[in-house]
């Protein structure tokens, strides 16, 4: 590690203090943020415009009358010109208003609010079984290339690359729910619990697990393991398959670096060399591939979503999408891109923690 | 490798959270005894107040939450009483008497009476959606709806402007919007004089069956039963509709026994079902009709020899056999099969050799038709089965394929050549197909009168628009029977409309469920006659 602790305190030369220099980064970072989060208005804005989408008649549907069409293009400011229309948009979007859906015409941002804890939940728990498993996998592989348990993570690896999800979404449904009846079915919960749930516990996170949890509710909370744990796994799996590829190319290239032959040859632990000298230089990648897995599957995994009947982000705005509800689609793309945003930040954060020469 | 055990603790302690997981969900057992459990696609709520309730899903709970003045029998689908016990009609045409039943009671244990009929119909018309026109057309409005409607004792009477044919006012009694609300319940929660319909999206103050205990949307619908219903007390205690969208899995469910009635699944899957002893399929008509239209802005589709050669030239009960797979029935005539006057009967079937020759007569040479379609899979299927079939009798056709909202934006504008679409009537009254279809009063660009289907296709219905408007003024029911048959008639072999087929829903039912009835074409389903 040496070469690198003379390249942070060569950088550091010159700098007036540490806390300066944060004060400066952090700005730097929310004025990008900023300029990303604008950037990703006006895109989704422009983009719903020049579709041939009327949200007029996506609105009124096939009986409106001429007067109405008028009224509501006057009332929605479509007559407005383009420029002030987005700039009302804008304004309503950082008063928190991501306006109404055109289905339910409740406020978006308290439909979403309700949607995407569920898939919160649900990619989190995919994730996590996507780091424990495919970090090791990966490592494995590393190890021993070309060794039959390399092949066979190669081989588990591909095929969760390479196999469409609502495929395996299925596939597992078929076996682990309807012939072997281990796990529950589509749904949060089994029907039982989804009609006492509302009574019994309050939604305190909207997250089951964790709500059921907090109220004490356990026969619940098993039950919505049951149900979340064959989503969660096919999430899990594809992640994983990513991250252990990954994984893998990275230790392999740290495993052929000089300083883990000087280890070695120092007689230090085979396991210590690997988990501790090479992971430490392993993980700065890492990290990245985790928060871009982890992204993509907040974005909302549309078809786990919708073959599981899980009631998530992803669905929300596929069902917005299908039945032209354009407010909805362009709110929840908002937020999908702010987690985004959100997620590349704290990966950025993460990386500076892990390698000190991004500090 | 000395990590290796490491990993295998990992690997286990994955294992291991799984099989936790798994292990309860093993010991559960099929449905609740008590409980119905239906698995449906239900993201078209937009509400369940009945004054707005205007989808198939929405109305289905409100059938089972609330009763109108006359109900649809489930399992005859005639009229009958409903919270009236009786109704008639004064000689001047425009006067009607409801008798209120008796003792009747909202879940509340609110007594049913003609002032709380009374209310529920002037608070529909006043609360204004979607589904208000369907008691406008009564000529009530915010403004007179209060005189034209009053309530007394057990006496409820309804002026209406015109002296309409009185089935026409009992059959729009029928649909959702006519329902009869609580009228105490609903004024204590009136906010902001919105007449409780943000409430109502989410509560329910009916006579009905049952009562709505809780709507999350794109999750679920849970309904409890109320004591003493007046038709009879629901045989199941609770019903949990579970929003699941997709067919497949919708058909895993109902093969395990996870849910009793699957409403959503495809004629894939319905074959799928074939054969499994534990589930049965019952098929329903829907209201929805299919049909083709053509753009008399376009001389070719004035010329009826040449429209006759493309009736001849559609594969009506191949398509429903093979594409449609169940999901349609053949249906050549604009009124729903349940419809009053409605004819069942199919005149036309494919043959190429009657189209080839009619379009020799017809004069029209190399005749090519650009179809407009919507980018639905069902519809491109569609589509294609005709551009083949028009190709063998030698009109070519070209398909122009675009997003749901901007073909319908086309057709409104009447800047489409020829277009498959789909209707949905509007209430279980005749009228409102036949006015669509059958009427144009003023067929000029600047009338943009695009509520009627005749006008966004150019065409000029002639004295079939006088018929139809004499039909809905027709007091006697067998006369106004026959009135609608012939202009049905009359119009399939005269129009620039083809229809071709009724919607038909397919249901998976549980072998040990009994008394599901979904409605037909005229009214929504009933779940409180299933027992299991």
């Amino acid at each position: 590690m040496a070469p690198i602790d003379t390249a942070q305190s060569s950088n550091a030369a010159g700098e007036p203090s540490a806390a300066l220099r944060f004060a400066r980064q952090s700005a730097n970072t929310l004025f990008s943020l900023f300029i990303t989060f604008i950037g990703l208005l006006a895109v989704t804005f422009f983009i719903s415009r020049v579709i041939p989408i009327d949200p007029v008649t996506a609105i009124l549907g096939e009986r409106a009358t001429g007067e109405q069409i008028a009224a509501l293009t006057q009332k929605l400011g479509l007559n407005d010109p383009l420029w002030q229309q987005f700039g009302i948009y804008v304004w309503d979007v950082f008063h928190g208003d991501l306006g109404l859906s055109v289905r339910t015409r409740d406020p978006i941002l308290s439909e979403i609010g309700r949607y995407f804890p569920a898939t919160l939940e649900l990619s989190t728990l995919g994730i996590l079984i996507g780091v424990i498993v495919g970090i090791p996998a990966g490592v494995l592989g590393a190890t021993k290339p070309g060794s039959w348990r390399d092949l066979f993570v190669r081989l588990i690896g591909l095929m969760g690359y390479s196999m469409p999800v609502f495929w395996l979404g299925l596939m597992g449904l078929l076996l682990f729910y309807g012939e072997l009846g281990w796990v529950g079915g589509p749904g949060r919960l089994d029907s039982m619990y989804e009609m006492m749930i509302d009574m019994t516990v309050p939604p305190v996170t909207h997250m089951i697990l964790i709500d059921t949890a907090l109220a004490g509710e356990w026969d619940m909370f098993w039950n919505a393991v049951s149900h979340i744990i064959l989503p969660a796994s096919l999430l899990g799996y594809l992640s994983m398959a990513y991250i252990s590829r990954m994984t893998r190319s990275f230790m392999m290239n740290e495993l052929g670096q000089e300083y883990i032959t000087t280890a070695r040859v120092k007689g230090m632990p085979e396991r210590r060399v690997i988990w501790v000298h090479a992971m430490r230089n392993v993980a700065v990648p890492l990290i990245t591939v985790v928060a871009l897995s982890y992204a993509y599957l907040l974005e909302g995994a549309v078809l786990t979503e919708t073959i599981f009947a899980w009631p998530g982000l992803g669905r929300y705005i596929t069902d917005a999408l299908l039945v032209a509800d354009m407010p909805a689609v362009l709110g929840g793309t908002i937020v999908v891109g702010a987690v985004y945003i959100g997620i590349n930040m704290l990966s950025d954060f993460l990386y500076r923690l892990a390698d000190p020469r991004a500090r | 490798m000395s990590f290796l055990p490491l990993a295998r603790k990992a690997g286990a302690a994955t294992l291991a959270a799984l099989l936790l997981g798994a292990a309860p969900a093993a010991l559960m057992a099929a449905t609740p005894a008590d409980t119905l459990v239906i698995a449906a696609a239900i993201d078209d709520i937009v509400s369940l107040d009945p004054a707005e309730a205007y989808e198939f899903s929405g109305l289905d709970i409100v059938n089972n939450t609330y009763d109108g003045l006359v109900e649809i029998n489930p399992a005859t689908l005639a009229l009958e009483p409903g919270l009236a016990e009786s109704w008639s009609v004064a000689d001047d045409g425009v006067t009607y008497t409801f008798k209120m039943k008796a003792g009747v009671t909202f879940a509340s244990g609110n007594p049913v009476t003609a002032e709380a009929a009374a209310y529920s119909l002037q608070r529909a018309v006043k609360v204004n959606k979607t589904p208000a026109f369907i008691l406008n057309q009564f000529g009530w409005t915010a403004e007179n709806v209060d005189t034209m409607i009053t309530g007394a004792g057990d006496t409820l009477t309804l002026k209406v402007d015109k002296p309409f044919a009185p089935t026409f006012l009992y059959n729009c009694l029928t649909a959702g919007v006519a329902s009869i609300v609580d009228a105490e319940t609903v004024k204590t929660h009136d906010v902001g004089g919105d007449m409780a319909n943000e409430w109502l999206k989410n509560n329910s103050a009916g006579t009905g069956a049952y009562v709505l205990k809780s709507y999350k949307p794109n999750e679920g619908v849970i309904l409890e039963a109320r004591p003493g219903y007046w038709r009879g007390d629901a045989i199941l205690k609770n019903v949990f509709i579970q929003h699941i969208p997709e067919p497949a899995t919708e058909r895993l469910q109902i093969e395990k026994g996870d849910v009793d009635i699957a409403r959503a699944l495809t004629p894939t899957d319905v074959a799928g079902l074939e054969g499994n002893a534990d589930v049965s399929v019952v098929t329903d008509v829907g209201g929805q009709v299919y049909y083709l239209s053509f753009n008399q802005k376009n001389e070719m589709y004035k010329n009826t020899k040449f429209l006759d050669a493309m009736r001849w030239a559609i594969d009506y009960q191949g398509m429903a056999d093979t594409i449609m797979k169940g999901a349609v029935i053949p249906h050549q005539s604009f009124l729903p099969q349940g419809y009053l006057g409605a004819l069942d009967d199919l005149p036309y079937s494919l043959d190429i050799e009657k189209a080839k020759a009619l379009l020799a007569e017809s004069g029209v040479k190399d005749p090519v038709v650009t179809l407009t379609v919507r980018n639905a899979a069902d519809r491109m299927d569609i589509s294609q089965s005709i551009q083949n079939t028009f190709g063998q009798a030698g009109i070519k056709v070209e398909l122009k394929v675009g997003e749901g909202a901007e073909v319908l934006k086309d057709y409104r504008a009447r800047l489409h050549d020829a277009t498959l679409q789909t209707w949905g009537p509007d209430y279980p009254d005749p009228n409102t197909n036949s006015s669509t279809f059958a009427e144009n009063p003023d067929n000029s660009d600047a009338a943009n009168a695009t509520g009627y289907l005749a006008w966004r296709n150019a065409y000029d219905p002639g004295a079939m628009t006088a018929a139809s408007q004499a039909a809905v003024m027709e007091r006697d029911p067998e006369k106004r029977k026959v009135m609608y048959a012939d202009i049905q008639k009359t119009h399939r072999e005269t129009s620039p409309f083809i229809l071709m087929f009724q919607q038909a829903r397919q249901t998976g039912l549980r072998s040990n469920v009994q008394g599901f009835y979904a409605g037909g074409a005229v009214d929504a389903a009933s779940f409180w006659l299933v027992s299991k």
